[in-house]
């Protein structure tokens, strides 16, 4: 058996190395300086970002006014067995869910109740929301069957919108919401694997990359007096993802996946990668 | 002409903790403490105790491996007559920019990370802000250099892309098309090479990614092959997955590396040297039923000794003149050795064996040989390419897929950064 005192010193070596001999000794370079200007570490300051979390709040509400009023219209087409009408309506209302994902999705079960894809089911959940609707209407075509479905949906979006209000935004979770945005592009939007029956991909594409630019526009003055070169980094990278999809617009909306070629899906895949590094970066604001 | 591994002095953070492992508590209070983080030469407090020492010795071969760094300043770039090291991520970009700017600050960033990385530090400190992501990705936190080399080249497009067109010396232009390529055209071409080697993977794989990550923006990942070399020590010729010693010639190459390796012109490629890549897809299978009379006749020598067919001993000159009584080559006309040796020209080779699993298409191995030559000139490359032709017999086993020319630039002394002798030809 060890004895104690062996373990707690190697213990004690192990942190001790760990702190003093990690790969940080090259200097700073003058990239990153900027990132460390304010406060030794340790301390965090507050940052003061009541005027960016409460601008947001407020956009997100709208976003869930939106979401509730289209989705009605979604909905109403739906009971009124108008086929063409829902499926038009399908994509352009889940935009308003896509774009405020960041705190649409923070509420329990609501947010898989809206938005569960049939592949992140679990063993015997009950499948409800957008996608089981969205299978019926490509698979099946028709409304039939789906209302009830139509009815759940608008009353949990009708809850969602009566929780926004208590949702707790901080600058935090403003920066991190960004970056996710992001990554669902990366993940699920650019494979196809969002819209599997219906292909409207592109849809949520965009929302998320319009939200995700939502708090980049909030953070902006903040930005600019911090790191303006991140700002014109970003403003650019932005210009950058939204020229390649307006490329896929297709009249009001945008094309569906399946017309995208495998250079269309990569040079969208890296225009959002290009994107996502500099925008981890609005987390210099934090501190 | 060998550039030597080094090994540093500084200690190695899994050496110091191994030792405490043993049982030297003793030293760890007295000069531990300091030893660990100390960049001074600790060597004394490091020499293991004499009950330590018996089971340490092998850790203490690997260690000495791990903390062997080559230089990144030089004549030359590292990782071209550096012996090969038994790990490589090999990887092709495309740029993303016009902006001659933009890429001499690329090309300056790199050097600086290229630098520290080489010498077992991160690319860049972590950062003190927890709410942005580490500055380095992390994974070669506990590792030290592994002899790592970052070797930077770039492509005749690079010129073109960024208006040096007239820096294009004629001879650097696409590699002809050869008989029975099948190049796939996503896993060849790109206008800039950079080669990563060491002896552990992670660490090759670690500085590749730093790289590429700070320069997003302006450069898109096109293709890229991982690779392995394995040797029990460095004066071993590695064997390919053929079983058969491959760079042999080497030796020879290397006595004349100033004739075979390194060019001497245009003035931005002095001290530099061209590399070729090819994927060399190997049909292990088809092989594996190959007798092993066909096998030695197909390389053209033995394949337990690696000595040319009728020599002794692997280094021993190749006669590829030699009959027999009967009147036939001693080295068949056809094998690959003959047809390469008759060729008359000579390459440094720094090949790696590949295995990516299973071939969708055939439920076969997918392995080959990233095949990496460097040369003075591409002309070497396509006339030995071009005199195996159709005829080597080697043909039968193998395909080249992916390809490759790449100019890797000269090497560079403290203040200066790589390819700057071509980035600053001009002004603007």
């Amino acid at each position: 058996m060890k004895p104690v005192s062996f373990s707690l010193l190697a213990a004690a070596l192990l942190a001790l190395s760990a702190a003093s001999c990690s790969k940080q000794e090259p200097a700073a370079p003058a990239a990153t300086a900027s990132l460390a200007e304010s406060a030794p570490p340790d301390t965090p300051t507050a940052v003061d970002l009541a005027v960016e979390t409460s601008a947001y709040k407020a956009w997100v509400e709208g976003q869930i006014d939106g979401l509730l009023t289209e989705t009605q219209r979604f909905v109403d087409a739906l009971k009124a067995g108008n086929l063409v009408e829902a499926k038009r309506l399908y994509a352009p209302s889940r935009m308003y869910f896509e774009r405020s994902e960041p705190v649409a999705e923070s509420f329990g079960d609501l947010d898989p109740r809206i938005d569960n894809r049939e592949a992140d089911l679990e063993k015997d959940e009950n499948w409800t929301g957008f996608h089981t609707i969205e299978k019926v209407l490509w698979t099946k075509n028709t409304t039939a069957g789906t209302e009830a479905l139509a009815d759940q949906l608008i009353n949990d979006i009708k809850e969602l919108r009566a929780k926004i209000p208590t949702a707790e935004v901080t600058g935090e979770l403003m920066v991190q919401g960004a970056v996710d945005l992001l990554n669902e592009v990366s993940t699920t939007k650019i494979t196809g694997e969002e819209e599997i029956f219906s292909h409207t991909d592109l849809y949520d594409f965009k929302a998320n990359i319009e939200g995700a630019e939502k708090i980049f526009e909030i953070f902006t003055p903040k930005l600019q007096a911090k790191n303006p070169e991140l700002v014109a980094e970003l403003t650019g990278k932005f210009k950058a993802v939204n020229d390649l999809l307006a490329k896929h617009q297709d009249g009001e909306g945008y094309k569906p996946y399946t017309a995208l070629t495998k250079d269309d899906t990569k040079a969208l895949a890296e225009a959002v990668n290009k994107l996502g590094e500099p925008l981890a970066q609005m987390g210099a604001i934090l501190k | 002409m060998k550039q030597d591994k080094t090994t540093d002095t500084m200690p190695d953070r899994r050496r110091f903790l191994g030792r405490v492992g043993a049982g030297s508590l003793g030293f760890a209070v007295g000069g531990g403490l300091l030893a660990g983080c100390s960049r001074k030469p600790v060597q004394q407090v490091l020499q293991p105790t004499p009950a330590a020492s018996a089971a340490t010795d092998s850790a203490h071969e690997v260690n000495a491996r791990a903390s062997a760094t080559v230089p990144f300043y030089g004549e030359h770039q590292a990782g071209i007559v550096t012996p090969a090291q038994r790990h490589i991520y090999f990887l092709v970009l495309d740029l993303h920019t016009t902006h001659l700017q933009e890429i001499r600050e690329v090309f300056k960033r790199w050097t600086a990370y290229a630098i520290r990385l080489t010498r077992g530090e991160n690319a860049l400190p972590y950062g003190d802000n927890p709410f942005i992501p580490p500055a380095d990705t992390g994974e070669a936190e506990s590792l030290n250099a592994y002899s790592l080399t970052l070797t930077f080249g770039v492509a005749p497009s690079f010129l073109r892309k960024l208006g040096l067109s007239e820096q294009l010396p004629p001879e650097f232009t696409h590699l002809p098309a050869f008989p029975r390529d099948q190049i796939r055209k996503e896993i060849s071409g790109g206008d800039i090479c950079i080669q990563s080697c060491a002896d552990d993977p992670q660490v090759a794989f670690h500085a590749v990614r730093q790289l590429v990550r700070q320069a997003r923006s302006s450069v898109t990942m096109k293709w890229s092959q991982a690779g392995f070399n394995a040797y029990d020590d460095g004066q071993d010729t590695p064997r390919n997955l053929f079983g058969f010693r491959d760079g042999t010639a080497n030796q020879e190459t290397l006595k004349k590396a100033n004739d075979w390796v390194w060019a001497s012109a245009p003035n931005w490629l002095q001290g530099g040297s061209y590399l070729v890549a090819r994927k060399i897809q190997m049909h292990l299978e088809t092989w594996d039923r190959t007798s092993l009379k066909g096998q030695e006749e197909t390389f053209g020598r033995s394949r337990a000794s690696g000595a040319p067919i009728g020599a002794r001993a692997e280094f021993d000159a190749a006669d590829v003149n030699a009959r027999d009584a009967k009147g036939q080559y001693v080295i068949p006309e056809n094998s690959h050795m003959g047809l390469s040796k008759r060729s008359g020209g000579q390459l440094l080779r720094r090949s790696f064996s590949y295995a990516n699993g299973i071939d969708p298409v055939t439920g076969q191995f997918d392995a080959g040989l990233l095949f990496v030559s460097f040369q003075k000139s591409p002309s070497q490359f396509i006339g030995i390419q071009s005199a195996l032709g159709r005829i080597d017999k080697m043909n039968e086993y193998i395909t080249h897929i992916g390809s490759g020319l790449f100019a890797c630039f000269g090497g560079i002394s403290e203040g200066q950064y790589i390819g700057q002798a071509l980035l600053e030809t001009r002004h603007g």
